[in-house]
C-alpha cells in the first residue's frame, strides 16, 4: 500500500501562556521587527503513515487526541498529502 | 505499609523516594518498572520526578502511555493512594488522571531552589498530619511547573478544595515573588475528585533529612503512613 505523509500542526491554545512565544517576540522587536504583534511557538510532527488516505486522516487525529498533542493546553491540526520520497 | 516507586526510563528521585519511605520510615518498598503490569499489591505508588523519556514530545507525555499507567489507572479508580511528584505530577496530568498541565515556567527559566509551600487541605492521604495553613519548606527542581488549567476547570478546583498546596511566602499569602513558575493561582498541587491521587511540583522525598533542606517532606510521608494505618484498622474492625 503506498504511503502518505501527514503533517501535523500542534500549536498553543489561545489563552494558554506561551512564555516562549514572548521571549522569541521581545527578541524579534529587539532585532528591529518592530511589527510583529504576536508570536506563538509550536511543533510541527511529520508522519509517513501506510495507509488509505481517507483512513489515514482519522488515524493520524487518534494519535494526536492519544499522544501527539494535549487537548488541555494544545490545538492541533492534520494535512494528509502525497509522499514524495 | 506498602509502597510501589515507578521508575521510568529517565526517572531520577526514583531512588530517594525509595530511600525515603524504606530507609527514613522504616516501611516495605517495592521497586516498580514501567513495563510491569501490575502494582504487586503496594498501598501507595509513587511516581517519581525526573525526566522520562527525556522530556521528549511534553514532558511525562511518554511515560503516561507506558504499560505500568494502565495499573495505576485501575488502582486509582478503585481508590487506591497515587502520588505523583514533579515529573510524576506531569505524568498524571498527561494520563488524564488529574486536571490541567504543567507548562514551561513563566520565567522560561529552570528552578532550583526551596519554596515555601502552604499545605491548603488537610483530607488527603498526603496531608492528613498537617495542620491546617502549615507552611512547609520543600525543595523545587523544574523547568515545567506552571500548572495551568481553563478557567472552569481551575474554578472547580477551588469549589471542590481540590488545590491541596500553594507557593507562599513565609507569612502564608500567594504572592507573586513567592510563586517560583508562575502556576496559575500559585497552585503547587492539587488532587483528583476522589482525593486519592495528589500531584505536586514540590519534592518531599528530598526534605526528610536534618542535613539535608530539613525534614517537612517527611510530615507528608508519615501522613500517607498514619492514612493507610487508620484504613487498615477500619477494615480490620469492620470486618
Amino acid at each position: 500500500m503506498p504511503a502518505v505523509l501527514a503533517r501535523v500542526y500542534v500549536t498553543p491554545k489561545r489563552g494558554i501562556l506561551d512564555p516562549q512565544g514572548k521571549a522569541v517576540q521581545h527578541s524579534l522587536h529587539a532585532l528591529g521587527f518592530t511589527e510583529v504583534q504576536d508570536v506563538r511557538v509550536g511543533k510541527y510532527i511529520e508522519l509517513r503513515v501506510r495507509d488509505a488516505k481517507t483512513a489515514a486522516a482519522d488515524r493520524v487525529r487518534a494519535m494526536c487526541e492519544r499522544l501527539l498533542a494535549n487537548g488541555v493546553i494544545e490545538d492541533f491540526r492534520v494535512e494528509i498529502g502525497e509522499d514524495a520520497r | 505499609m506498602r509502597w510501589g516507586v515507578v521508575t521510568f526510563p529517565g526517572s531520577l528521585d526514583d531512588r530517594d523516594a525509595l530511600r525515603a519511605v524504606e530507609r527514613v520510615l522504616g516501611d516495605e518498598a517495592v521497586a516498580l518498572w514501567h513495563k510491569d503490569h501490575d502494582l504487586r499489591g503496594v498501598d501507595c505508588v509513587v511516581l517519581p520526578g525526573g525526566f522520562s523519556y527525556g522530556d521528549y514530545l511534553r514532558c511525562g507525555a511518554m511515560a503516561s502511555v507506558s504499560p505500568i499507567m494502565d495499573a495505576v489507572a485501575r488502582h486509582a479508580a478503585a481508590g487506591g493512594l497515587v502520588l505523583g511528584i514533579c515529573n510524576g505530577f506531569q505524568i498524571l496530568c498527561e494520563a488524564g488522571l488529574l486536571p490541567g498541565a504543567l507548562v514551561r515556567n513563566r520565567s522560561l527559566s529552570f528552578v532550583c531552589d526551596v519554596v515555601t509551600v502552604k499545605v491548603e487541605r488537610t483530607d488527603t492521604f498526603l496531608t492528613g498530619g498537617c495542620r491546617p495553613g502549615e507552611l512547609l519548606a520543600l525543595p523545587v527542581k523544574h523547568g515545567e511547573g506552571c500548572f495551568v488549567a481553563d478557567p472552569e476547570t481551575l474554578a472547580g478546583l477551588e469549589a471542590e478544595g481540590r488545590i491541596v498546596f500553594r507557593y507562599t511566602d513565609r507569612s502564608g499569602q500567594p504572592t507573586a515573588d513567592a510563586n517560583p513558575n508562575g502556576s496559575l493561582a500559585n497552585v503547587a498541587g492539587v488532587c483528583s475528585a476522589g482525593r486519592n491521587v495528589v500531584g505536586l511540583m514540590p519534592h518531599p522525598e528530598h526534605a526528610v533529612d536534618a542535613l539535608t533542606v530539613g525534614e517537612d517532606g517527611l510530615r507528608l510521608f508519615r501522613s500517607v503512613q498514619a492514612w493507610v494505618g487508620r484504613a487498615g484498622a477500619a477494615a480490620a474492625s469492620s470486618g
